[in-house]
């Protein structure tokens, strides 16, 4: 009887230990999944990096030279995403859809690194340098 | 006597059937999707004022989603 119960209590702290250690175990996969999740796929990196790819006026990316079917796929799927992201912040911020994705346009052309391409007012393309990009006159400084 | 007395009663018991029937049937008839998209063009109409409002949020935005920007 006593052996029994000496059993379970055994069995309890090793339950425990377990318990301690699987939310451990989460807790670090948590982390690891956080960090990879701020970062770009390295297939967007570099079309971004070698122009392929650019940020719109209207807050989606753009193909900016031949497309292929990759590339398109690429781009949609990140488009769709960012559409997603749009209308969930819109609608938090009580503003429209297409209003947000312009202010998030201004502001993600803003943040082009030199080298990217981003689109004009007139709606041509251009490479970002060191000095501002050309933006639409209602963005913000 | 007791026929007369049910033949109404059911005609009463029934009306709500019929009436949801017929609401039923003028609602199938009213509602119709559109065979076209609807395009509005809305982005002549954003002020600058709306940008300026949603700028430091929608730079949140694209801090918080780094993957897709």
């Amino acid at each position: 009887m006593e052996s029994v119960v000496k059993g379970f209590g055994m069995n309890r702290k090793f339950v425990r230990k377990m318990a301690l250690a699987a939310a451990g175990f989460a807790l670090a996969a948590g982390g690891l999944a956080g960090t990879a999740y701020a970062q770009r796929d390295p297939a967007y990196e570099a079309a971004r990096e070698s122009g392929k790819v650019g940020e719109k006026m209207d807050g989606y990316l753009g193909i900016v030279t031949a497309s292929t079917p990759e590339l398109q796929r690429m781009v949609n799927d990140i488009n769709i995403k960012r559409r997603a992201v749009y209308a969930q912040k819109a609608q938090t911020a009580n503003a429209t859809l297409e209003e947000y994705a312009l202010t998030a346009g201004c502001i993600a052309i803003a943040r082009t690194k030199p080298g990217e391409k981003y689109q004009a007012p007139d709606g041509s393309w251009q490479t970002r340098t060191s000095a501002p990009p050309q933006r639409d006159s209602r963005c913000p400084a | 006597m007791q026929g007369s007395a049910t033949a109404p009663k059911r005609a009463i018991r029934s009306l709500p059937l019929v009436m949801a029937g017929l609401v039923t049937l003028a609602g199938c008839i009213s509602v119709e999707a559109p065979d076209k998209p609807i395009v509005i063009e809305l982005n002549i109409n954003i002020r600058q004022e709306v940008i300026y409002r949603l700028a430091e949020d929608a730079g949140n935005t694209i801090e918080e989603n780094a993957e897709i920007f």
